[in-house]
């Protein structure tokens, strides 16, 4: 479980986060959800370590993170895995030199047990012909692949998705949000996703912190978030005229068994 | 400028601290002395000749005086070489080169989130990438230099005998002639030194890279531009200390 308190950032006088506090719950895929330039990748930044808060803290498990001691925060890092928004693939390594990464710095495994792992995370993300390519040889959906691949070589306990599915086709976008998921599910892991994508709230959040201008205006599920007063964030999810038109039967639908439920009292 | 000053000695202390492995290290510096010292071979060899090799015919048509004999030529080629061409042309060569390569590698891998993905996993990232550079253009640098000495009098001795400007036992008594073990000390320390800039100095300006392509171009001219002025201000620095 990862736990966030009153987190502020600041760049050169604008403010970017305003006081975000939540709770990120493990075994659960937590999403950051909000517009461009909300603060939600310099929230995942804060929380991974990457930026430092102005304010604030973040806790992971219990153990203070943000300004603790370098080898305790050290040694929380090295269990984060992190999917960065490109894939973040080092260019000069290919798959499996990427994946063996985390493991040759950061575990004492031997050789062939790294390379038993590298090719195990590899098939589980469903690349399993893919170890002598170079980053540039791949598709976008496969380096997203190899980035969660990299994530969870060393058995992460956190994993961090920064917009997982920018970029790509909507279904290999489905694909790897599902991949996410059950990555989390599998392993008991507490993964925090940042996205904009309605999608992805729709199909894998299970628990979801909206942002607006840097600050936290609402949390709940994907089934809450349909139902809700917020203009903000009414706005953002029914932008689009597919979520529109889906509000509008499933409003319509309502409407109907309603009013049959009135004709049938009636006739009763 | 005072500000960026600081910041580049708070960026080469970050090199020092929570750094890797021994082996890790070694094997990252290993790589990275193939990488600066084999690809740099051919461009040090062709330089290094050339100059030798105008040198020798500039001198050649400046020494008119019948009096002062033609081994001098020979002698004015070594000197030159060993003092100024060898060590500083090559490392201004080397900084067009290899900073632009290590600050545009650097930039990169900045823009690309390639750096803060080391970080993520709890990796000294500038210890990681950057002292690697360092330590190898520190150990390779005095070789090319070494290489591009006996190039340089050797394109010398080419040109010289080529252009019938000087025969070859003349070049060979001048080359000879007056020899100070020290210059090739001297030669060797500025290597070193000025190894240390370029690397350090590109890595810098690749490292703080923030943006886009555009800014990898930036930071990739800012490591030549301030690497160049680097070396110019060490080699007077050094003469005046050393000499």
């Amino acid at each position: 479980m990862i736990e966030i308190h009153n987190i502020h950032k600041s760049f050169g006088g604008k403010k970017v986060l305003d006081g975000v506090s939540g709770v990120f719950e493990t075994g659960k895929t937590n999403l950051l959800l909000g517009a461009s330039g909300t603060g939600k990748s310099v929230l995942l930044k804060c929380i991974v370590g990457l930026i430092k808060p102005d304010i604030g803290s973040v806790t992971f498990d219990g153990t203070y993170y943000t300004n603790n001691k370098l080898d305790i925060r050290q040694e929380i890092r090295r269990k984060i895995g992190m999917l960065f928004q490109g894939s973040a693939l080092f260019d000069s390594m290919n798959v499996e030199e990427n994946v063996e990464f985390p493991l040759r710095m950061l575990t004492q495994m031997s050789k062939s047990e790294r390379m038993d792992r590298v090719n195990f995370c590899l098939s589980r993300v469903g690349l399993e012909n893919a170890n002598m390519k170079m980053p540039s040889e791949l598709s976008g959906g496969m380096k997203k692949r190899v980035g969660i691949a990299r994530a969870i070589a060393p058995n992460c306990t956190y994993l961090f998705c920064d917009e997982p599915n920018s970029g790509l086709d909507p279904q290999t976008a489905i694909t790897i949000d599902e991949l996410i998921k059950e990555i989390t599910e599998e392993y008991n892991i507490t993964t925090i996703i940042v996205t904009h994508d309605m999608n992805s709230v729709i199909e894998i959040g299970d628990k979801i912190m909206f942002l607006y201008q840097g600050k936290k205006l609402w949390e709940g599920n994907s089934e809450e978030i349909m139902d809700t007063d917020i203009k903000e964030l009414n706005d953002f999810i029914f932008a689009n005229r597919l979520m529109r038109d889906a509000k509008k039967v499933e409003d319509e639908r309502v409407e109907e068994e309603r009013m049959e439920e009135e004709r049938n009292e009636g006739n009763s | 400028m005072l500000t960026n000053f600081g910041k580049y000695l708070l960026f080469i202390q970050s090199l020092l601290s929570r750094g890797e492995a021994p082996k890790i290290l070694f094997n990252r510096t290993i790589d990275e002395a193939i990488l600066i010292g084999i690809n740099s071979i051919v461009i040090v060899a062709i330089v290094s000749t050339f100059i030798g090799a105008v040198t020798c015919v500039q001198i050649s048509y400046n020494l008119t005086n019948a009096l002062i004999p033609r081994s001098t030529i020979g002698f004015m080629v070594r000197e030159m070489t060993l003092l100024e061409l060898a060590p500083t042309i090559t490392s201004i060569v080397l900084a067009g080169k290899v900073g632009s390569n290590i600050a545009g590698g650097l930039g990169t891998m900045k823009i690309t989130e390639q750096v803060d993905a080391l970080e993520v996993m709890g990796i000294n990232s500038a210890s990681y990438l950057v002292l690697p550079k360092i330590m190898a253009a520190v150990f390779v640098f005095p070789m090319l230099v070494i290489i591009a000495m006996f190039l340089s009098i050797g394109g010398g001795f080419v040109a010289g005998a080529l252009s019938g400007e000087i025969t070859p036992q003349e070049y060979i008594t001048g080359i000879r002639g007056d020899f100070v073990p020290y210059n090739i000390l001297f030669a060797l320390i500025k290597s070193v030194v000025f190894a240390y800039l370029i690397s350090s100095i590109s890595s810098f300006q690749g490292y703080k890279t923030e943006g886009g392509a555009l800014e990898v171009g930036e930071a990739s001219t800012k490591a030549v531009t301030n690497s160049v002025i680097a070396i110019l201000i060490a080699d007077f620095v050094l003469a005046q200390l050393l000499l």
